[in-house]
């Protein structure tokens, strides 16, 4: 395949994961806001920073109000990673790479953008968030059903998921990043109403908190969180599933390639910090660091992966 | 209009339907008119669905539009379709045979039977193709050739698509499309396929490369891009086909061949089929700020390492003032009178011919010399004073730039309304490919039609639509 072509399949589908992302966080934040919240402004000024996109959004806005960044994360045009640029990129690189699609991922893909094109071409007004959220959501999952029933279980696939996992892997990563302060086990907070809130907030921004409880047998706190949250391979958007993930797509890569793959020896290094240890290391370790270091991992793989399967020239 | 013209309907003669539409007439009269106005609706939200779209030039956002589709096929018999291919592949061997002669012995201008200035001042005859000899001897890979229809047995050829003619996948789009809407129609009427199209394309683009390419030829089609008005049907084809995609960026030029980038390496490619124009393909050799082609190809080219199909410069053979030399060139080359006919053509380059067109401009169409697409061009009968009068300074102002010819009484096929059957004016472009052994034509081709009343210009671009092609199994 051309290389040009797994760069596409791989940007088409972190563009994809990462307006899902979006739309858990936004989620997130205006359940927060509406039932937990004293303070909405700092609860809407949370998800903004935990999108990593404090900058941009001050430059356009004074203050932090839903309607504002629902605006700037959904449908804000010049926002590169508003859900209506990320979708647009999409379908391009879908365009782009349509010979290596079938025709119901082309087709689900395409209706994503005419559907969310659509759907945000006007300011959402507050009761209409929720249904916009679950069409993104609801777009996201056909697309992800039509490559799962449909294509080929080859390099093709390999280069779609592992955009998928590394962006998702760098969605949770920052979610924690973001959190880490309310993370930390700290006696004296333990218990806080403060706490709690960031915890909801974090679980619900990777659509966890049902999973959580279903899964997760000890005590509604931090450390059993940040457990979930990276270590747990069970949960779809831990870290560990993620690098597990990314680990087996590129091992199969590099099975059908044959040679040695530098991308795949750095993506096992990776799944080693995120898998089968024990979560007080990594609070020893310090979770700022540990995150950061996830996250420069992350965009470590990918410069490596578009290197090796020379997606540019 | 003052004189009110009759025009020749495919469909319905003398009030009943003609013996090509006689089965599909009475099962469109058992029809109900607010199911087939659903199907309609349902076959536009196919093709948005499944991004059939074109993208018009000179708009700011690169808006995609649809084709409309119309419901009605257009029908043609067996009989019908055998005298048109056959008329079709004579034209399309001699317009070959004209390519190789006029970039080797150029035998035709001796003979004085085309005038040596038609290519000697003609911007799209490539001194570089001179003395060359593509593999297999094919220029013209794909050529569309377009033909209009007056009469029952009246057809004549508009113009020769000898560059890289599009519109192919509608024709396979629509049979598609009509096939879900209408399965019963297929059972009980049978339709010659089109949809061998794509296999057959690949297998005489891999018959075509060039002596030196061992195991199976790598084809790839060449697209400038997804902003390209045609991006739908290059990468329509290449998928069908079963080929890569490919920008300019992706090749580039290793050990003496053209290589992609794959992500395994680069990988030796030996047949392209280019859908980026002549001007465009080198930047070395034509446009030097070409970012769409592969600086170097025409070296790789000459060397007889790479078949480009269509072959550069094949333009030289399609343009409106070559085109009224047309009957003298398939006899030249084929011995034989040309089956098709050519549409009287005035060339303004010639004083004589200039004179009759500036006196009658209200009456003709004129058209330029390289034009396509229906831009820049003058229907007399259907444009204002005004446009009249600016056309005629531009025409006078370079008048071996445009011809003239009559307006045709253009056959029409009926559409379909919110009140029913519409005769609506149609035109064909049956495809053609050619490799070192044969020629094939699909049994079909794409119906265009122009969906306003009274309108002759079916061009996608002016607001035309199409139909799918039928052709009778007998």
């Amino acid at each position: 395949m051309l290389g040009k072509t797994a760069g596409g399949l791989y940007w088409m589908f972190r563009g994809l994961e990462r307006a899902e992302n979006t739309a858990r966080l936004i989620e997130a934040g205006f359940r927060i806001a509406l039932t937990r919240s004293s303070d909405p402004t700092s609860d809407w000024q949370s998800v903004i920073v935990t999108s990593a996109q404090q900058g941009a959004y001050l430059a356009q806005y004074d203050t932090y109000t839903s309607q504002n960044v629902c605006d700037f994360l959904l449908r804000e045009p010049s926002n590169p990673s508003s859900v209506l640029s990320v979708v647009k990129a999409a379908r391009d690189n879908a365009r782009l790479v349509r010979t290596a699609l079938t025709t119901e991922v082309w087709c689900a893909v395409n209706e994503t953008w005419m559907v969310l094109t659509e759907l945000l071409k006007k300011p959402i007004a507050e009761e209409d968030v929720p249904q916009t959220l679950e069409a993104i959501r609801q777009q996201s999952a056909l697309v992800r059903g039509a490559l799962h029933g449909t294509m080929l279980r080859n390099d093709i696939y390999n280069f779609c998921r592992l955009g998928t996992f590394i962006e998702r892997a760098d969605s949770t990563a920052r979610i924690i990043d973001v959190k880490y302060h309310a993370l930390l086990p700290s006696p004296s907070f333990v218990g806080s109403r403060l706490d709690n809130v960031q915890w909801e907030m974090v679980l619900r921004s990777v659509s966890g908190h049902r999973s959580f409880r279903h899964a997760v047998e000890g005590e509604y706190n931090a450390a059993n969180i940040v457990q979930f949250l990276m270590l747990d391979a069970r949960f779809p958007r831990s870290l560990a599933f993620c690098a597990a993930a990314i680990v087996e797509n590129l091992d199969l890569l590099a099975q059908d390639y044959g040679g040695e793959s530098r991308s795949l020896a750095a993506a096992q290094a990776m799944l080693g910090r995120c898998a089968g240890r024990d979560v007080s290391s990594i609070f020893e370790e310090g979770l700022h660091e540990y995150t950061t270091q996830i996250l420069r991992d992350l965009t470590m793989l990918g410069a490596m992966i578009e290197q090796q399967y020379r997606f540019i020239q | 209009m003052d004189k009110p013209k009759t025009f020749f309907n495919e469909m319905i003669g003398n009030g009943t339907p003609r013996a090509p539409y006689a089965k599909y007439g009475s099962w469109f009269s058992a029809q109900n008119g607010d199911r087939l106005a659903q199907k309609s609706q349902e076959a536009e939200g196919f093709f948005r669905r499944a991004g059939i779209t074109f993208n018009v030039y000179g708009q700011a956002d690169a808006e995609e539009r649809l084709i409309p589709f119309d419901l009605v096929p257009r029908i043609l018999s067996n009989s019908e379709w055998t005298k048109l291919a056959k008329g079709v592949e004579q034209r399309v061997r001699a317009i070959n045979a004209f390519l190789h002669d006029i970039y080797n012995r150029q035998e035709i201008l001796r003979a004085g039977v085309v005038p040596t200035r038609l290519i000697a001042q003609n911007d799209a005859f490539l001194p570089q193709m001179m003395d060359f000899v593509p593999p297999g001897g094919v220029y013209t890979h794909i050529v569309g050739t377009d033909i209009v229809r007056t009469g029952a047995d009246e057809f004549f050829v508009l113009e020769d698509n000898a560059r890289t003619p599009s519109g192919v996948s509608y024709m396979l789009e629509n049979r598609e499309t009509m096939l879900q809407m209408f399965p019963e129609l297929f059972s009980q009427i049978k339709v010659q396929r089109v949809s061998d199209y794509p296999k057959n394309l690949r297998a005489s683009l891999e018959a075509s490369a060039p002596p030196n390419c061992e195991g199976r030829p790598f084809v790839v089609v060449l697209t400038p891009g997804i902003h390209n008005s045609a991006y739908y049907e290059h990468s329509f084809l290449a998928d069908q086909m079963g080929v890569e995609l490919v920008e300019g960026h992706d090749l580039r030029i290793v050990d003496g061949k053209i290589a992609v980038r794959t992500t395994r390496g680069y990988r030796t490619v030996d047949v392209i089929y280019r859908r980026v124009d002549d001007d465009f393909l080198d930047p070395l050799t034509f446009n030097p700020t070409s970012m769409l082609g592969v600086p170097g190809i025409m070296d790789v080219y000459r060397a007889g390492n790479i078949t480009i199909a269509n072959a550069p410069g094949t333009g030289v053979a399609d343009d409106k003032a070559i085109y009224s030399y047309m009957p003298q060139i398939v006899e030249f080359y084929t011995g034989e009178k040309a089956i098709l006919k050519n549409v009287e053509t005035h060339r303004c380059s010639e004083p004589e011919a200039l004179k009759y067109v500036l006196d009658n401009l209200a009456d003709l169409v004129v058209k330029e010399v390289h034009g396509s697409g229906g831009y820049g061009m003058l229907v007399g009968p259907a444009a204002s004073r005004q446009e009249i009068e600016d056309f005629r300074a531009k025409l006078k102002a370079r008048p071996a730039n445009y011809i003239a010819q009559p307006t045709l009484s253009l056959s029409t096929v009926p559409i379909f309304t919110d009140a029913g059957l519409a005769p609506r004016h149609v035109d064909l472009r049956p495809f053609a490919l050619m490799s070192p052994g044969s020629v094939d034509i699909a049994p079909g081709g794409l119906t265009r039609v122009a969906l306003t009343e009274g309108s002759l210009v079916v061009n996608s671009s002016q607001g035309g639509g199409t139909k799918d092609t039928w052709v009778l199994e007998d």
